[in-house]
């Protein structure tokens, strides 16, 4: 079709128009909550664990989200809970990425039987629903915000090994790595300097997804009572103590609104990046 | 196509093995003591206790003895004994999977259909407001914690509008139908109560609307997206050429084309709903195995949580292959090995 063809060719400019605010918004968002994470302790008014009024007060000027079943304000609760929710997903994430990548990349590039066992470990752990999995490792390792994220990077480095072995593969049968081998190139440089640097893309396109996942299941483990234990200001077990005390639904806003607002953020800039990076795809 | 779907059956004890293998690994890396779940506070001093607690939960046996018992048990159709209800978990299991079946099935259909419909309303009104709105609302249902959404929306339909009742799944002053299938409006219906059946519909609504948003949001994205590349094909412009109306362009030209990607979501979407049902069935007290696997994981039971996760496991692992054969017969461009 003419105009198809006529239009494909400025679409890489005008998805880039298009998905700029988008980027924009998603952007504004994580650094929102990096800086709340980074600063809150030096201009909040109050101690995440401080009991400032009566107990159960609906929202009010001086408590913009009310308090909650001990008097404490929710909202600087709120803000705390970022530290947690924030850490977890980095660590979770980066921890994710550098085990499946190596893990991928050498599976895929080596091959032989180590691949197939390794694949095997992946399937396995695939195969089980990840909520159910990541409660059964954090049921048994206690709970705790370190066996938390221990729990979800059990869960989510087979996502990634799976991914980059699939793209060492499809870069392996192009033609300059058969140049590079003509041309002498060592194993190491061959997997370092010519096949690397071609995979990644799709990891860190996945990874920005991920961590809005990563901060909602990190927070699904603490509802269900075994990620951060209550004192703590985090995201899931406050929702969990606003399902507790149903009647006052303040206590639950903030933190939900908290990890809505971090997942939409990371789709925003997930969805633009690989509309950039891949303009033929819608 | 029978020998890749036998084959992939034949496969699938194995791969059962290796998650038992990996879920019973997991449970015995635990420091925490399933003895505390077994025995009372006041006799952890008692060794006696202990050594009879022991002998007859058969954690005396060393580890590879207790795997090849529990693999043997697990053959047979033996899941052990939760230590939380003194009961065999596959009863526990039998008892709550109609509960967790119905809420799957109903979200299922809200999910699919709305977020079909929202895809192709998206697509027919590309970069209008309705198209935004649509995006919008699938996007939201896509990151949105279901244990938030159902907190909130059970607090403003039920308590403040009265419009649907509390948690829970009938009526607890009515007599729930009598038992077929275990799934209550199916039931109800079977039995010819009508009344029943409503207060069934009218306690499920809820749950599953909060559960089949996430599908919802993952479908109506994807039936967009492959609805504007199927519009933009030469087919459709002979088809309107010809001069077919716009509801027939989209109906019998544009959407069976454009389904067969969204084929797969639909079956894959199978796994975000189990892993959704364990969070909404605890918020709305439904009765089902999530909740069960909720209560099983707090009170370290881990014969329950591996029970449970062999079952999640089990159903993923098969609406996996029904969706890849199903994909392989809506598009025989597909050559399944």
């Amino acid at each position: 079709m003419a105009s198809a063809s006529a239009l494909s060719a400025h679409a890489p400019a005008r998805s880039f128009r298009l998905a700029r605010p988008a980027l924009v918004v998603g952007i504004g968002i994580l650094i929102f909550w990096v800086v709340v994470a980074l600063t809150v302790e030096f201009w909040a008014p109050y101690e995440p664990l401080k009991i400032v009024s009566r107990k159960l007060q609906p929202p009010s000027f001086s408590h913009w989200l009310g308090t909650d079943a001990l008097g404490r304000d929710v909202l600087i609760r709120t803000f705390y809970g970022a530290q947690y929710s924030l850490t977890i997903a980095v660590i979770v994430v980066a921890a994710s990425v550098t085990i499946g990548s190596v893990v991928g990349a050498l599976s895929g590039f080596f091959g032989g039987w180590p691949d197939s066992i390794l694949m095997r470990l992946v399937d396995i752990t695939l195969s089980f629903p990840p909520v159910l999995l990541a409660m059964s490792i954090a049921a048994s390792l206690g709970p705790g915000v370190q066996n938390t994220a221990i729990a979800i990077v059990v869960v989510w480095w087979p996502v990634y090994a799976r991914l980059m072995r699939g793209q060492v593969l499809d870069v392996l049968s192009r033609d300059h790595i058969e140049a590079a081998v003509a041309g002498g190139a060592s194993r190491t440089r061959l997997l370092l300097k010519h096949i690397l640097p071609l995979s990644w893309t799709p990891t860190i396109i996945s990874a920005t997804m991920d961590f809005g996942q990563v901060v909602l299941l990190a927070a699904s483990l603490s509802f269900i009572g075994l990620g951060a234990k209550p004192p703590t200001p985090e995201w899931g077990s406050m929702i969990s103590e606003g399902a507790a005390h149903f009647y006052s639904w303040w206590i639950a806003f903030g933190p939900g609104l908290a990890i809505l607002s971090i997942g939409l953020g990371c789709n925003f800039i997930g969805d633009t990046l690989r509309d950039m990076l891949d303009p033929k795809d819608e | 196509m029978l020998t890749y779907i036998i084959r992939r059956l034949l496969a699938m004890p194995f791969l059962l093995l290796g998650v038992a293998s990996l879920a019973f690994c997991l449970s015995h890396l635990t420091q925490a003591d399933p003895l505390a779940a077994l025995v009372s506070e006041r006799q952890m001093n008692n060794p006696e206790v202990i050594a009879a607690a022991k002998e007859r939960w058969g954690l005396d046996k060393s580890l590879p003895e207790q795997f090849v018992i529990y693999v043997t048990n697990l053959v047979s159709g033996d899941l052990g004994v939760s230590f939380r209800t003194r009961r065999p978990v596959l009863t526990d299991i039998s008892e709550r999977l109609p509960a967790t079946l119905e809420l799957v099935i109903a979200a299922m259909i809200v999910g699919t259909s709305s977020g079909i419909l929202l895809g192709i309303v998206a697509a027919r009104f590309r970069d209008k407001p309705i198209d935004y709105l649509a995006r919008f609302f699938a996007l939201f249902g896509s990151t949105i914690p279901v244990f938030w959404s159902g907190l909130l929306l059970l607090y403003i339909l039920s308590v403040q509008f009265s419009l649907i009742p509390g948690p829970g799944r009938f009526d607890p002053r009515g007599q729930p139908p009598p038992f077929v299938t275990g799934m209550y409006t199916v039931d109800a219906l079977i039995a010819g109560d009508f009344r029943g059946f409503l207060t069934a519909l009218h306690y499920l609504v809820l749950p599953a609307f909060v559960l089949g948003w996430s599908v919802t949001g993952i479908l109506a994205r994807l039936v967009r997206a492959s609805m504007l590349d199927v519009l933009g094909q030469d087919y459709i412009l002979a088809a309107r050429a010809k001069g077919a109306g716009e509801r027939r362009t989209l109906f019998r030209h544009a959407l069976p084309n454009a389904m067969i990607p969204t084929l797969t979501i639909i079956g894959y979407s199978f796994a975000y709903l189990i892993t959704g049902a364990v969070l909404t069935e605890s918020v709305f007290a439904w009765p089902g195995i999530g909740s069960y696997a909720v209560d099983s994981a707090r009170t370290l039971d881990y014969p329950a949580i591996i029970g449970v996760s062999l079952v999640g496991a089990s159903a993923f692992l098969l609406s996996n292959l029904v969706t890849d054969v199903t994909y392989a017969f809506a598009n025989p461009r597909i050559k399944l090995s």
